[in-house]
């Protein structure tokens, strides 16, 4: 087996290690209360109509927030361990391994993935009874639903690790699901974007959250309720095209930019422990 | 002060073999700051080398230009024959590393991380040197075997250090870098790592090059001992070879006809001879105390703390080997 190969495996243990890690622990609550709030708050409001149809607000929004889940477990969950884990010294014992960055990477790439997987499970099971109209019995929602998650976590996975590595620290990168929150409201997740004035429909296309939440509503929405969407329709290939742009762009940015946080590591870079009595060591500046 | 480390224990080969470590002229610069002033050093197979030198001093960088996290500024660098800045994995794959302060992994189980960091240096065992260690034997070997299955963020100080330790040596490698490795330590904790060093010297071929604040922690555990101060090495020998160096000036005590006297000399054998041939029985409470490496290294650290000093002082340039 060749050296890479090993690594590559090793990353698939660290991947499934640290899901089971989260899975297992009260760490779990801490990614899945926001998911429990928005559930609560749909289905308070699954009395009100998609407007123009009798199709259910709260349904309609709990396919599209699974998207935006999505975004938070898989991208924004990579880019915070990224960031504390170059703090707390994670990134710099792999590298000082051999081929540690590649099982690293291979490792995060893994975990999150799983954990996007398992948290949509554990969200879509209950929404299944909760919400009325969701199609989740045929084989095309279920073929639809994977090639949504898959495609989504191609084209979002390494815009996280991009994110993570521009930002310097875990304060800094707090503005990111802030800026989701409010993409959200520009991406039609819990109202038709169709409401939206035109430009603000074109910016909400820009980003992939929108083609996320479109790519859900398509897999779990009956078909007569893409009449409420851009072109009344689901725009299957369109939105292969948006998120595949996104993906292309990431895997050209994201070895450049992981390659230049890599070659950062130092330990000087890494914070110490909180010891009394003792002085943080100095930060040099490094060539580069 | 401590006994100094019985060298004759260790195998070390003598010079003109190939140096695990060699670097000449090495410089750093940040922005227009040095901190590195042309450093010179050799390390050979078997060895334990301590940098000793104040805060400061530029040890870190030194260790961290070694084991290629770092770009030197200048100077010639070869750490197992190979340029740090060139090292491939296969080079990787032969060094030990553990750094100041490790706080990762804290979820993981003790055990469960050796075992995963034991597996990226399965494809560079050889057959006279098999990669990884065994993961029992090793946290058999730093005392940790009834923390196996405990989360590592349960670990005392003393305990993690001890796990850094392991971690570095999962690899079995040719050569282990210790950077500050009991910083922050109780007393019993210290006295378990510095064991632990001394465990580590009786193993097959683990060169260690290691540093330190501290001038009793480098007595105790290194072969030799380099002096690091404000980015120039300051003296360098084994522990008996720096105290003569250093304890050149000795004061003579002593009493005659109800007097005390003090005298500083450079000889003091000879001094106290002649005080003897020419006052015989009439000299009493004769105490002749050699300047420690101790008091001079301390001297050098307190005025470098304090600031007085940027540069190495004269009476150890003098002395540089």
């Amino acid at each position: 087996m060749s050296r890479g190969m090993t690594a590559v495996r090793a990353g698939f243990q660290r991947g499934r290690v640290e899901v089971r890690q989260i899975v297992t622990s009260a760490d779990v609550l801490g990614w899945l209360w926001p998911s429990i709030l928005a559930m609560i708050v749909l289905y308070v409001l699954s009395d009100r109509t998609v407007p123009g149809t009798r199709f259910s607000l709260g349904s309609q929004s709990v396919a599209g927030f699974l998207g935006v889940n999505m975004l938070y477990t898989g991208m924004l969950g990579l880019s915070v361990a990224l960031t504390v884990e170059r703090e707390d010294g994670t990134l710099l014992r792999m590298k000082a391994t051999p081929n540690g960055m590649l099982g690293y990477l291979v490792g995060k790439v893994v975990g999150q993935t799983g954990l996007t997987v398992v948290f949509l499970l554990v969200i879509l099971a209950p929404s299944a009874y909760l919400f009325d109209g969701l199609e989740l019995r045929g084989a095309s929602s279920w073929l639809m639903l994977t090639g949504v998650l898959v495609l989504g976590l191609i084209a979002t996975l390494p815009l996280g690790a991009i994110l993570g590595s521009l930002f310097s620290s875990v304060q800094g990168l707090s503005i990111v699901p802030l800026a989701i929150m409010g993409l959200t409201a520009i991406s039609g997740v819990f109202y038709p974007i169709t409401a939206l004035p035109i430009w603000l429909q074109w910016i909400g296309q820009m980003l992939p959250l929108y083609w996320l939440g479109l790519g859900m509503r398509a897999a779990l929405l009956p078909d007569e309720m893409a009449v409420v969407e851009i072109g009344g329709s689901w725009r299957h290939l369109e939105m292969v095209a948006a998120l595949g742009a996104w993906a292309v762009f990431g895997f050209v940015a994201a070895p450049v930019v992981l390659r230049r946080m890599a070659r950062r590591q130092s330990g000087s870079r890494v914070m110490p422990p909180s010891r009394p009595g003792r002085a943080a060591p100095d930060v040099g500046r490094q060539r580069t | 002060m401590a006994t100094a480390p019985n060298a004759a224990t260790h195998d070390v080969e003598l010079p003109g073999a190939e140096p695990v470590v060699e670097v000449r002229g090495l410089r750093m610069r940040y922005g227009s700051t040095d901190v590195l002033h042309g450093v010179d050093l050799r390390l050979y197979r078997g060895e334990v080398l301590a940098l000793l030198g104040p805060n400061g001093a530029g040890k870190t960088t030194t260790i961290e230009i070694l084991e290629g996290f770092r770009q030197r500024s200048a100077g010639e660098v070869r750490v197992l024959g190979i340029d740090p800045d060139l090292g491939d994995e296969g080079w990787r794959a032969r060094l030990g590393i553990v750094l100041q302060s490790w706080r990762d992994h804290g979820k993981w189980l003790v055990r469960e991380l050796l075992d995963h960091l034991g597996r990226y240096y399965r494809p560079y065992g050889t057959p006279d040197r098999a990669r990884p260690y065994d993961s029992d034997e090793l946290l058999a070997l730093v005392g940790l075997t009834e923390q196996a299955e405990s989360r590592i963020s349960t670990l005392s100080g003393g305990q993690r250090r001890r796990l850094d330790v392991a971690i570095g040596l999962v690899g079995r490698p040719e050569l282990l870098f210790l950077d500050e490795p009991t910083v922050g330590f109780d007393p019993h904790a210290r006295r378990e790592l510095h064991d632990l060093v001394h465990r580590l010297t009786d193993l097959e071929e683990t060169t260690i090059l290691l540093t330190t604040h501290d001038l009793d922690e480098a007595e105790k555990l290194a072969d030799r001992i380099v002096i690091l101060a404000a980015g120039r090495i300051v003296a360098e020998g084994t522990a008996p070879e720096l105290s003569r160096q250093f304890a050149r000036r000795s004061e003579v005590r002593f009493s005659r006809d109800g007097g005390q006297y003090v005298h500083a000399t450079e000889d003091a054998t000879r001094y106290v001879r002649e005080l003897f041939a020419q006052y015989g029985d009439a000299i009493g409470d004769l105490e002749v105390r050699r300047a420690s490496l101790e008091d001079v290294y301390m001297a050098l650290v307190r005025e470098l703390e304090s600031g007085q000093r940027t540069e190495a002082p004269s009476e150890l340039t003098g002395v540089t080997v």
